[in-house]
């Protein structure tokens, strides 16, 4: 210090030092233990991501090994014969997710839309409550209702005009009408997806600048041309975002599709047949598998999910965080 | 003739913008008419189903009618006990580092696996939990195992919940402890997790109630029981299992205890979601 500003005039710190100071210096130790101990909890994400991956990795082993790449394109699954191919659950899970997208896309950003450029202002708490009750339904319950409910509904109203009037020449809502089946699984998954859509969609709709808005009005557009051209156009990237996450959702739902989807490991050109996804599977089969074969099986399947899963959030969360997502900042 | 051409355009496009209003509108109703088409039909099964032997004694055998759901019941409070012991501590001490402590970028990394683990399906978390703790001696479906599934899948949503409270308290709170000489694992403790308390307390409820209606799971974890659970190393019974269970049961008796089963469990998810909303009317710190 001295030595730095030699203008300086030098003062004695001798008495200072020697003064006691009022509280003891805190030590060091406490906050260097605190420090490591949050931080070693934090790392347990990556543990955790770490821990899934190589369970199912290695508890897979068998099953990849015998079966190799064969495994996601044979269709048969025979656990008599320990014969095991997954392919009618990747059909399943990915023919449900593809209907419940075109049915809770629309109906999601619609209502993100009316949420933030059209609902007066009264309306909009409750409606957000109302959503976020939606999405606290358990989806075990969720399924209940379908089986006593939406399925008997479908089954004797909707699924039988539709077989009735297409069946013969349309392929995809041929016959014989059982209630349960693929186009039951995709209403459902919809369902549980609307939520996560919508508010992942109205915060993205919130974060578009005012001044978007007030410049097209001031050009003399109307509510929907401000919205399409100022509001929709300017979020494009972050509502594909919203549209991915629901994606990463819909494949990995399990107990409400399985209670209507059929179980049936089949692929069936018809819509109204019924299916089996990869998620329903497991829940089926996991608690009763035995052999050799049969365990490790199901684990892979496990794996296929969990991939498809990872990569369909990673690109969902890529896409939401470079329109700007909403980490929050400290507050001053 | 210029000027009705323009008059009927502009009429043109106010309809079209009030057809799009309308739309949205539809949208909005039909996003929110299953939740009342839900609850219309959970109250209308469930109520009848409900009665106090429901709370009080087990499943009778298939085929018998009576009984109830009392061993899912405590079976799904003991889950949620050991999920908490796993969840919370790890959940908020992770929160905390991330508010903090860490860099920018370690926070931007965390907080990136923090979201992709939200997005791993529960069907997968069981799955993890067979292979980690049912095949491992002793081995056996168990109570922990399924708290231990349940407990992973709180961890993510805590830390982020935790972590955005954490943020929300002044920076003058930290400043003005440090100064007066306390040691920062003491200002951090006492002084901005406290403050923080009801909004930390916020998140770990609403991660309760999203776990305790988690099935998927518990299929290959817990399993379920039909009777006591009278040791944690043997299977348990809990709510949504028995739900399901007796749901694709072809028993009357059993779909209309299932019923009952659900209205309990919706209604213990949102009283707990409006105890929050009192709790953290006004603000979350």
């Amino acid at each position: 210090m001295t030595t730095a500003n030699p203008e300086l005039p030098e003062v004695d710190t001798s008495a200072a030092d020697e003064a006691q100071p009022l509280l003891p210096a805190p030590s060091v130790y406490g906050d260097r233990l605190f420090r490591w101990l949050t931080a070693g909890m934090a790392c347990t994400l990556i543990v955790l991501i770490g821990l899934i991956g190589w369970e199912l990795w290695h508890g897979s082993e068998a099953a990849r090994h015998q079966f190799g790449f064969k495994f996601l394109t044979s269709s048969q699954w025979n656990p008599v014969e320990e014969n095991f191919g997954a392919l009618p659950f990747i059909f399943g899970t990915l023919v449900s997710s593809l209907i419940a997208l075109i049915i809770a896309v629309p109906l999601s950003i619609g209502t993100a839309v009316y949420l933030t450029e059209m609902a007066p202002l009264w309306i909009r708490q409750p409606l957000i409550s109302l959503i976020e009750m939606l999405a606290a339904i358990p989806s075990v319950i969720l399924g209940l209702w379908g089986i006593f409910v939406m399925v008997p509904f479908l089954r004797d109203g909707p699924y039988q005009w539709l077989e009735d009037t297409f069946g013969e020449h349309v392929g995809l809502f041929a016959g014989p009408v059982y209630g349960v089946g693929m186009l039951s699984g995709g209403i459902i998954i919809a369902v549980m997806i609307l939520p996560i859509i919508t508010s992942v969609s109205r915060e993205i709709l919130r974060s578009v600048p005012n001044l978007q808005r007030e410049g097209a009005y001031a050009l003399g557009a109307t509510r929907w041309e401000v919205t399409r051209i100022a509001v929709l156009s300017y979020a494009k990237k972050g509502l594909f975002g919203a549209v991915i996450l629901g994606l990463g959702r819909a494949l990995g739902e399990t107990m409400a599709v399985t209670m209507v989807i059929g179980n049936r490991p089949e692929i069936a050109k018809s819509l109204l047949a019924p299916g089996y996804t990869l998620a329903s599977v497991l829940a089926n089969e996991f608690a009763e598998a035995s052999g050799k074969l049969y365990v490790p099986a199901l684990i892979e399947i496990g794996l296929v999910l969990f991939g498809v899963t990872i990569a369909v959030n990673l690109i969902a969360q890529l896409l939401l965080k470079s329109f700007g997502g909403n980490t929050p900042s400290r507050a001053s | 003739m210029t000027i009705t051409a323009q008059n009927d355009k502009h009429s043109w496009r106010k309809f079209k913008s009030g057809l799009v209003s309308f739309i949205c509108i539809a949208c909005a109703v039909a996003t929110v008419a299953p939740l009342a088409l839900v609850f219309v039909h959970l109250l209308q099964e469930g109520f009848s189903a409900v009665n106090w032997d429901f709370f009080t004694k087990i499943p009778k055998p298939p085929g018998e009618s009576g009984g109830g759901m009392a061993n899912a019941i405590v079976g799904t409070f003991t889950l949620l006990v050991l999920a908490s012991i796993i969840g919370i501590p790890i959940g908020v001490l992770g929160g905390v580092y991330l508010s903090e402590y860490g860099t920018r970028r370690v926070n931007w990394v965390l907080r990136f696996f923090a979201d992709i683990l939200n997005g791993v399906p529960s069907i997968v978390w069981g799955v993890v939990a067979y292979a980690a703790i049912v095949v491992v001696p002793p081995k056996g479906f168990s109570a922990y195992a399924g708290g231990a599934a349940l407990g992973f899948m709180m961890v993510p949503l805590i830390m982020r919940t935790t972590e955005e409270v954490l943020l929300l308290v002044p920076n003058g709170y930290r400043e003005a402890a440090l100064a007066l000489g306390i040691s920062q694992w003491k200002t951090t403790l006492q002084i901005v997790v406290r403050s923080a308390m009801k909004g930390i307390v916020t998140g770990v409820l609403i991660a309760l109630a999203r776990i305790s209606g988690e099935t998927a799971p518990l299929l290959f974890t817990a399993l379920g029981n039909s009777h006591w659970n009278r040791n944690l190393h043997d299977p348990i019974a809990a709510l949504p299992l028995q739900i399901f269970n007796f749901a694709i049961s072809p028993y009357e008796d059993q779909q209309h205890q299932a019923w009952a089963g659900a209205l309990v469990l919706v209604t213990v998810a949102f009283l707990v979601n409006i105890f929050v909303r009192a709790l953290t009317r006004g603000k979350a710190v």
